[in-house]
């Protein structure tokens, strides 16, 4: 059965993984893993894998901070999808939301606390694009892009 | 997450070497400041040198604690220099502008070894 719906699919179909997984900070490490893993699929250079891992973890670390506010039995889904010349990433949470997206991906040197708020910024020059969806109480869904040359 | 500390000699100041290794993600974030602080408590000096050649990866939560470090080190005029860190460490600390306030050590042919001597 399995090997009669591969002969179905085209040649250069999309690959499609999806992972769901608790809000706690060990988990930031997995997100990474499988995505460098998938971006390892296509032609990229170690400094690109470096930067879409930081892209990944902040993204993961944001839903786990801001959206679940630290609670760590709330669920992230992270779907991957991958073409011959893009990887796209998708990390979504069910949380607080953000109200002002704009305000949210300004670096904030200035923020007290331990935090540099420089997750969207690494985010924006790490990646080829970052699509932020979002509304206060109905979740964040970040994309992130990785084009392929 | 490893931790390890020895007191140093180092133009002419006292330094806490502190050698970590692992990934400075979220995960090890509050117990790489929490040890951090401890040594830095218990050593009463306001020189810290962090050997970063075990650190594989870094992003905006270890960077961040750098940054909280940096900014209770320098009301008493102290320095933080970090030595040895690989190619994304570096980076992430020029792409920060922690470089600018944290003393870091190129990757290759460290200006600071030299002065050791």
């Amino acid at each position: 059965m399995n090997e009669m719906l591969h002969h179905k699919l085209p040649v250069k179909s999309a690959n499609v993984v999806k992972l769901e997984f608790f809000s706690r900070s060990e988990n930031v490490s997995l997100a990474r893993l499988v995505a460098s893993a998938m971006a390892a699929e296509r032609q990229i250079s170690i400094a690109e894998l470096d930067e879409l891992k930081v892209a990944v973890s902040e993204a993961v670390s944001n839903a786990i901070i801001h959206g679940y506010q630290g609670k760590e039995d709330c669920l992230i889904t992270m779907t991957l999808k991958l073409t011959t010349q893009r990887l796209s990433i998708s990390v979504h949470d069910d949380g607080v939301g953000i109200a002002d997206i704009e305000q949210a991906m300004k670096a904030n040197f200035s923020s007290s606390g331990e935090r540099m708020g420089l997750g969207f910024a690494f985010m924006r020059s790490f990646m080829d694009g970052v699509e932020v969806t979002s509304l206060p109480g109905a979740g964040t869904t970040v994309v992130l892009h990785k084009d392929f040359l | 997450m490893d931790f390890q500390t020895e007191s140093k000699k180092y133009q002419g100041r006292d330094w806490l070497v502190v050698a970590v290794s692992g990934e400075l993600d979220l995960s090890a974030a509050d117990q790489f400041k929490d040890k951090l602080k401890a040594a830095l408590a218990k050593s009463r000096t306001r020189y810290l040198m962090l050997d970063f050649s075990r650190v594989s990866f870094i992003d905006s939560s270890g960077l961040g604690v750098l940054m909280g470090r940096y900014r209770e080190l320098a009301l008493t005029g102290g320095r933080i220099i970090i030595r040895h860190a690989n190619d994304q460490v570096y980076r992430l600390l020029t792409a920060s502008g922690l470089d600018r306030l944290i003393e870091v050590e190129l990757p290759i042919g460290g200006h600071f070894a030299k002065e050791e001597k």
